[in-house]
């Protein structure tokens, strides 16, 4: 069974998130923040991050830049999945290292396309 | 609804269209016809019925099956046709057509353009190869007005996403306020028209790559035979034919055969596809 760490400041859209990965066969975790996904990631990655932007503490890109300055681990496929939908978020995002990027608002099938994409189903 | 509405309304669009709709499509028949009532001012599906019954509303006949044929669709939908493109059709075609560097796709139901596009995509990351090439993408569909969206080339935020790698979409497309706009040189590449499978296929010219799917299933046994015979004889010896992931031609007619293993791709049966696509 693959991991996924559903990184979200939004109780709702983790709930959300985590049952349409269930469903899809994920093991899932859950951090509130950057700085809590962060933690969780060093302490045992996963092998997918499911990343909100907007977060306090630390934000979604302030976090994949930290994950992915990370050396000598083996790098989650990273899906950001946010409310920012214009072409300069989404171009930041891949340059900084992200897999995929969903806009939400997102259901069951933009979930699965994507993680499609990325080799994961 | 009652019975005898139901057979009159399939009975017209099987005609009409080639739409075979089973007794259990009753609900489809409901939930794509009531809006068009409310449009037209009418109550209930009963009234558009009853219309339909005493009237030739040529116009109003043209809604009701547009309505009934639209397709949902995603760009590069079930993966493996478009993979098979990539990686074996499009080589081959490039050995094979080296001479004459001509290359012709019919997408024969093209709906709202997600399909014609992907293959444009594919074939704009291939420019390389095909520097000096004609080639020519032919998307035709019963209905007019997902041709308009189609021709358009814009598609909503949902639509982006299903199917569309995000790299792409940072590629090939731009946004414009609420909607994302395929860019130009992709659009160009494809020509759309109105067109019915029923109708002959003469004007058509001849293809090298047919992609068919999901709009046989909604055809009779009679029908899929006529529309896959006369696909085969505007279709190259050494060409390829897609179809949807549920529909096949066993049992329907010899002039295709499927390919081993590689799920909705079918070949002229008298043909030499397989060889030239290294299958
Ligand atoms: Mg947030």
């Amino acid at each position: 069974m693959k991991s996924c760490l559903v990184v979200d400041d939004s109780k709702v859209i983790r709930k959300v998130a985590r049952r349409i990965l269930e469903e899809l066969q994920f093991e899932i975790g859950e951090a509130v923040d950057g700085k809590d996904a962060l933690d969780q990631c060093i302490a045992k990655m996963p092998d997918v991050v499911l990343l909100d932007w907007n977060m306090p503490v630390m934000n979604g890109l302030e976090f994949l830049v930290a994950l992915r300055s990370q050396t000598g681990v083996k790098q989650p496929i990273v899906v950001f999945c946010t409310t920012e939908n214009d072409m300069a978020h989404i171009r930041q995002a891949i340059e900084a290292g992200a897999d995929e990027y969903i806009m939400k608002p997102f259901d069951r099938e933009i979930i699965e396309a994507k993680f499609n994409q990325v080799g994961l189903l | 609804m009652r019975t005898e509405d139901f057979t009159f309304l399939a009975e017209a669009l099987k005609q009409r269209s080639g739409l075979m709709l089973t007794a259990d499509k009753v609900y489809l028949l409901e939930s794509r016809l009531t809006p068009l009532a409310r449009k037209r001012g009418l109550d209930t599906l009963d009234a558009l019925i009853q219309k339909l019954r005493i009237s030739r509303d040529e116009a109003l006949w043209k809604d009701v099956t547009e309505a009934m044929t639209t397709n949902e669709s995603f760009f590069f939908r079930d993966t493996t046709p478009f993979d098979l493109f990539r990686n074996h059709v499009l080589p081959g075609m490039l050995k094979a057509r080296a001479a004459t560097k001509r290359l012709r796709i019919w997408c024969a139901a093209a709906s709202t353009g997600q399909e014609p596009y992907s293959l444009a995509i594919i074939l704009k990351e291939n420019a390389a190869k095909l520097a000096g090439w004609n080639v020519e993408i032919v998307g035709t569909d019963i209905c007019t007005q997902v041709l308009e969206k189609a021709r358009a080339g814009t598609y909503s935020q949902f639509e982006v996403q299903r199917g569309l790698p995000i790299q792409m979409l940072i590629k090939y497309f731009r946004q414009d306020g609420d909607v994302w706009r395929i860019n130009d040189d992709i659009r160009s590449m494809v020509s759309y028209r109105p067109f019915n499978l029923l109708q002959s296929f003469a004007g058509m010219g001849t293809f090298d790559v047919i992609y068919c799917r999901n709009v046989l299933i909604y055809f009779d046994q009679p029908t899929k035979r006529d529309v896959l015979d006369r696909m085969r004889r505007v279709l190259g010896n050494d060409g390829a034919l897609f179809l949807g992931a549920a529909e096949t031609v066993l049992g329907i007619t010899d002039a295709f055969r499927p390919v081993r293993g590689q799920r909705g791709l079918y070949v002229p049966s008298d043909g030499t596809s397989e060889q030239l696509m290294g299958l």
